[in-house]
């Protein structure tokens, strides 16, 4: 999937931190906020720009679960498989998430519609099993509610 | 300061403060193992393996990482220590696989032996493995990270000392691990391939492709790398008679831990079926095998003849930067004594000829001013007209220090070439105004006062002259011809002004010009203007492109100078070579490289005798010279390959490498250094100096000598410079020369407190544009070569199978906006011509290249460039200008 990303926007954040090796993290937060990811492409910009090597770029990228290098849906899912989750069938419901999305966790809809991921605990143990829509909790769910609470989003 | 008293299993020891535990076991001879750490790197204390117990506290410490304290009593092999080590080697067990047994680093598997030192046998742990797939795309490494016990050497080794920085750490946890920047296979990354990351490597996770299946060595032997200048210290590990593996010598000041791919990789050719085995002669048209015997009587007897029929200045021979200094001095002797010509030249002729010309009236000794190491410690680095991460990879790498460690580096290059990631401004001058940018900042700093008064009252003269010539090149003139802006050049001119320690490398770009003395001089003037010679880190430093291309010069490989620089016609000098020869020697000077060509295809030149060199790929315009060489009547080649050049030869003499035999080669920064014999010669072929002797005394001349060693006693007795080299002295370390005496330590930087001449001598030079500017027949301008995966005509480096692999075919750079216009892409066939002829190549299309420049390197035969170069010569130096010529480019 390539789709064509305007390089030009970082220009601006990397003026501004022009050599500043330790701003790296500041830097990945900006460029995310501009593209909602950060692009492979910038990849190597970034690294001129801090006079550091786009492999340190990219291991600092992957070690934080915050940054993404792929784009990322206008919707976040994220569904718990904790173990209270998951002995209330959380599998199911990520199935059907899965199912409904036709895509599979990590992954981004082609129409940039939702991002899917999971996560461990959710903190929120006593609605197991639950996801996250964006900001919003849903709990005790069952499979086939999976599909209205996805169609309600834009 | 005070030493630091503490106790060490046991005995009281003293250190000094700051260094570590493992510091002073070692310096105390107790082993503490070890895994993360290497003297090299920066300590980071992450594998816990060379943990030791502080017995007045009870604390388990990391050795590597804890500075030593009064009153520690430290045991290393305390049994709290020893379960503690056994714990984290077992941990690191626990998440290896079982494959010791078939894992290529064998024996040399730092874990491996550090478990069975502790005596573990089995885990206690439960395993947790990672499958990583191997990846071994390229030619060299092989990473099989699930034998990675993530000690972080290979990252470190490749950001600190080889400031590749190809690899860090990815993912987190259980899940990191070194990485290319999005995982890409290495040979997309910025590796260079220099193999650091695999030296270090302490588990089977790097390891050499190339020394897949040998076995482990039998042999070490301590020796030079044979390609270029830098001259890195290197081990030829053998398998019998095989060379099986290269590894740095950590004891060589040029390179300590760290080679580049030639000097790693590229041992292949020793052993390569190629090799020239018998002697060959010409008969009935074709080169059949002959005995030694039989082929130096006929050298012998046909160099004779046409002696006898046309004189001794009939015959030329071209010496090689390749061998050995010792047979550099006897083929200049033998050509001097016994032909009785002083026409020897070899291929400095080509690449640093104008710097010996230009340095030697403006300082009086043309040479790098300083050292290797030094540069490391330069506060500015001018680079111009030298490609140094690929030409000269290792003096790149202190480069690179240098700016990490603050230095301010300005790039003058047409080209966008690598090291100008490390630049803090970077000028793009149109090739061949290099005297117009010179003198324009010359101009800068005198009109601003930034000059250094005292330095030029007192160290120098014909300072006036210089004021004069540079008055009229303000910036906007000197924009005018060099497209440097103005602001940019000013800039360059306030960073250069303002170092304490400011030093100019260069290289090719400044010489292969037929203005290369001027830009040479104006270089030396620069310098000068801002006292930069003759204090360390500073000077005026000529990167020299061969192994040996120093010694050969320093030799009297060279028409108009005797060993050490000694003119031919200084009758004092000609005197004591007379005596010592017992012979009258010639005191016209002898033809050039190129006058010798051009003498050959006019019939005055009858014979020659080529030692090593291969004109017919590195020559300027090589339509005339193979007509020259065709036409020869008599043309011997020595050679360890059938190059192209032994292909046109009526007798090919077989040659040996440098793994084959004993000697010395000086590298670019004057250190003698001893290369040693590993293996016995291939076939039948023989020693350049022994095929020599054999000859001279055929010819009537006995040249007696047993060893290697014994020409450099009579090399010393002869030659000032080196009048303290002696074999002896150069067992542990090379020296640098000038050493005039036994007792000499050798120099490492020239000029301190008086010129070789005297005073350092102002030349004013105005600016001449090239010979062969783009007219409207032929438009583009094409400058030529190298590249960091070959060496000069490719003879030996394309041979190496993994070089060859990596870089397999020539490859012409030009600029994305002029491929437009050409309707070309990346990867296909371009057309080019000059008014000499034209070669067909691949296109690279690439930013590197400057609009209007095309570039290509001069390693392949298949697209040799140099059927297109122009032999129009500098006036001085007589080197041909390699670096622009005029060309057309179209598809083909
Ligand atoms: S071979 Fe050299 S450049 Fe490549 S990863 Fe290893 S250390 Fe870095
Ligand atoms: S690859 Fe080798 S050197 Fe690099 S971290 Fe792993 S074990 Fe250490
Ligand atoms: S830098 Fe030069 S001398 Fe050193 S290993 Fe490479 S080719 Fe050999
Ligand atoms: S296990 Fe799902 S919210 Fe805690
Ligand atoms: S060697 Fe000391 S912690 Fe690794």
């Amino acid at each position: 999937m390539s789709r064509a990303i305007d390089l030009s926007k970082l220009d601006p954040i990397l003026t501004r931190h022009e050599g500043q090796k330790e701003a790296l993290i500041s830097v990945l937060q900006e460029v995310q906020g501009e593209f909602g990811y950060v692009p492979e492409e910038a990849i190597e910009r970034i690294a001129d720009a801090l006079k550091l090597f786009p492999s340190q770029i990219y291991g600092v990228v992957t070690f934080y679960a915050q940054f993404y290098l792929t784009p990322r849906g206008r919707n976040s899912i994220r569904a718990c498989r904790g173990t209270a989750c998951h002995v209330r069938g959380a599998r199911s419901v990520l199935r059907a998430v899965e199912q409904t999305l036709g895509i599979k966790e990590g992954e981004t809809t082609d129409d940039l519609k939702f991002s899917l991921e999971t996560v461990a605990c959710l903190g929120t143990c006593f609605l197991a099993p639950v996801m996250m829509v964006n900001r919003r909790y849903y709990g005790k769910l069952v499979p086939h509610r999976v599909e209205n609470i996805l169609k309600q989003c834009d | 300061m005070e030493e630091i008293t503490l106790s060490l299993n046991g005995s009281k020891v003293t250190g000094r403060p700051g260094i570590t535990i493992l510091d002073l076991a070692q310096q105390n001879g107790i082993h503490i193992p070890t895994l993360c750490h290497d003297p090299h790197l920066t300590p980071v204390g992450a594998c816990r393996v060379c943990l030791v117990e502080n017995e007045a506290t009870g604390a388990l410490l990391a050795s590597c990482v804890t500075p030593i304290a009064p009153g520690m009593v430290i045991n290393t092999e305390s049994p709290k220590a020893l379960e503690a080590r056994r714990t984290v080697v077992e941990l690191l067990l626990a998440s290896h696989p079982d494959s010791c047994i078939i894992c290529d680093k064998g024996n040399r598997c730092q874990l491996r032996k550090i478990a069975s030192d502790l005596e573990i046998g089995q885990v206690r742990f439960s395993k947790t493995r990672h499958y990583y797939p191997i990846e071994d795309t390229n030619p060299f490494l092989e990473r099989d990270l699930s034998k990675c016990i993530l000690c972080g050497k290979c990252i470190r080794g490749c950001q600190e000392l080889q400031g590749a920085g190809a690899i860090d750490y990815a993912y987190r946890g259980f899940d990191s691990k070194p990485a290319t920047s999005l995982e890409v296979p290495l040979e997309q990354s910025s590796c260079e391939f220099c193999g650091l990351c695999v030296s270090l490597c302490p588990t089977g996770a790097l390891s050499e492709k190339m020394r897949k299946y040998k076995g482990r060595e039998t042999k070490r032997v301590r020796t030079i790398c044979p390609f270029c200048g830098c001259g890195c210290g290197i081990y030829l590990e053998l398998r019998d008679q095989e060379v099986i593996g290269v590894s740095a010598d950590a004891e060589n000041p040029v390179n300590r831990i760290s080679l580049c791919v030639k000097g790693r990789y590229g041992y292949d050719f020793i052993n390569h079926e190629d090799r020239l085995k018998k002697p060959l002669i010409r008969k009935n048209g074709k080169l059949e095998e002959a005995s030694w015997e039989e082929a130096l009587d006929l050298v012998a007897s046909k160099l004779e003849q046409i002696r006898g029929e046309s004189g001794a200045d009939s015959i030329a021979c071209l010496s090689s930067a390749k061998s050995t200094n010792e047979e550099n001095y006897l083929l200049q002797k033998f050509t001097r004594a016994v032909i009785r010509t002083n026409n020897i030249d070899h291929c400095a002729r080509l690449c640093h000829s104008v710097t010996v010309a230009g340095l030697a009236t403006s300082f009086g000794s043309g040479a790098m001013t300083n050292s290797i190491a030094e540069i490391e410690d330069a506060d500015v680095i001018l680079i111009t007209g030298s490609n140094t991460t690929e030409t000269h990879p290792i003096i790149a790498l202190r480069v690179r220090r240098a700016v990490m460690k603050g230095a301010k580096l300005i790039v003058i290059d047409p080209r966008k070439i690598d090291i100008i990631k490390y630049a803090t401004l970077w000028l793009r001058q149109n090739p061949g105004t290099d005297v117009a940018w010179l003198n324009g900042l010359m101009h800068i700093i005198i009109e601003e006062g930034l000059w250094d008064k005292d330095y030029v009252e007192t160290r120098t003269e014909k300072f006036e002259a210089l004021r004069e010539t540079v008055k009229k090149y303000t910036p906007d003139f000197v924009e005018a011809i060099s497209g440097i802006p103005e602001d940019r050049l000013r800039e360059a001119a306030h960073i250069y002004a303002s170092g304490e320690r400011a030093t100019i490398l260069f290289a090719m770009g400044i010489t292969q010009h037929t203005t290369g003395t001027d830009n040479v001089k104006s270089i030396a003037n620069l310098a000068m203007l801002c006292g930069n010679v003759g204090i360390e880190s500073g000077g005026v430093n000529p990167l020299r492109g061969q192994n040996n291309v120093q010694g050969a010069c320093d030799m009297g490989a060279l028409p108009n100078l005797l060993p050490g620089y000694q003119g031919v016609s200084d009758e004092k000098a000609v005197k004591r070579f007379e005596e010592a020869w017992g012979k009258k020697l010639p005191t016209n000077p002898g033809l050039t490289v190129v006058e010798m060509m051009r003498a050959a295809e006019e019939g005055k030149i009858r014979a020659m005798y080529i030692m090593g060199e291969n004109p017919m790929i590195s020559d300027p315009d090589l339509k005339h010279v193979e007509a020259a060489l065709k036409k020869l009547d008599f043309l011997v080649v020595q050679d360890i390959f059938l190059t192209e050049t032994a292909q046109l030869a009526h007798v090919v003499l077989p040659s040996v490498t440098f793994a084959e035999k004993e000697g010395t080669f000086t590298n670019t920064e004057r250190m003698v250094q001893r290369i040693r014999e590993a293996i016995e010669p291939i076939g039948e072929a023989k020693p350049d100096w022994q095929i020599i002797c054999q000859l001279a005394s055929r010819m009537g001349y006995e040249m007696n000598y047993e060893h290697p060693s014994q020409i450099m006693e009579e090399i010393a007795k002869l030659t000032p410079i080196y009048g303290g080299i002696y074999y002896d002295r150069l067992e542990k370390e090379g020296l640098q020369w000038p050493c005039p005496n036994r007792e000499h330590p050798g120099t490492r930087y020239l000029h301190k407190d008086r010129f070789t001449r005297g005073l350092g001598l102002f030349q004013a030079v105005e600016y001449i544009p090239p010979a062969e500017t783009p007219d409207e027949d032929y438009p583009y301008i094409l400058s030529t070569g190298r590249v960091l995966y070959h060496y000069h005509t490719g003879s030996m480096t394309r041979r190496c199978q993994g070089l060859a692999e990596i870089y397999p075919e020539a490859l012409a750079e030009i600029n994305p906006s002029d491929a437009r216009d050409l309707g070309v892409e990346d990867g296909e066939m371009v057309r080019i011509a000059s008014r000499r002829g034209e070669v067909e190549v691949k296109a690279k299309v690439t930013e590197r290249a400057p609009k209007g420049v095309v570039f290509m390197n001069f390693h392949f035969n298949e697209a040799a460039v140099n059927m297109l170069t122009n032999p129009a010569l500098d006036p001085v130096g007589k080197i041909p200008e390699y670096k622009v010529c005029a060309v057309r480019v179209e598809k083909a």
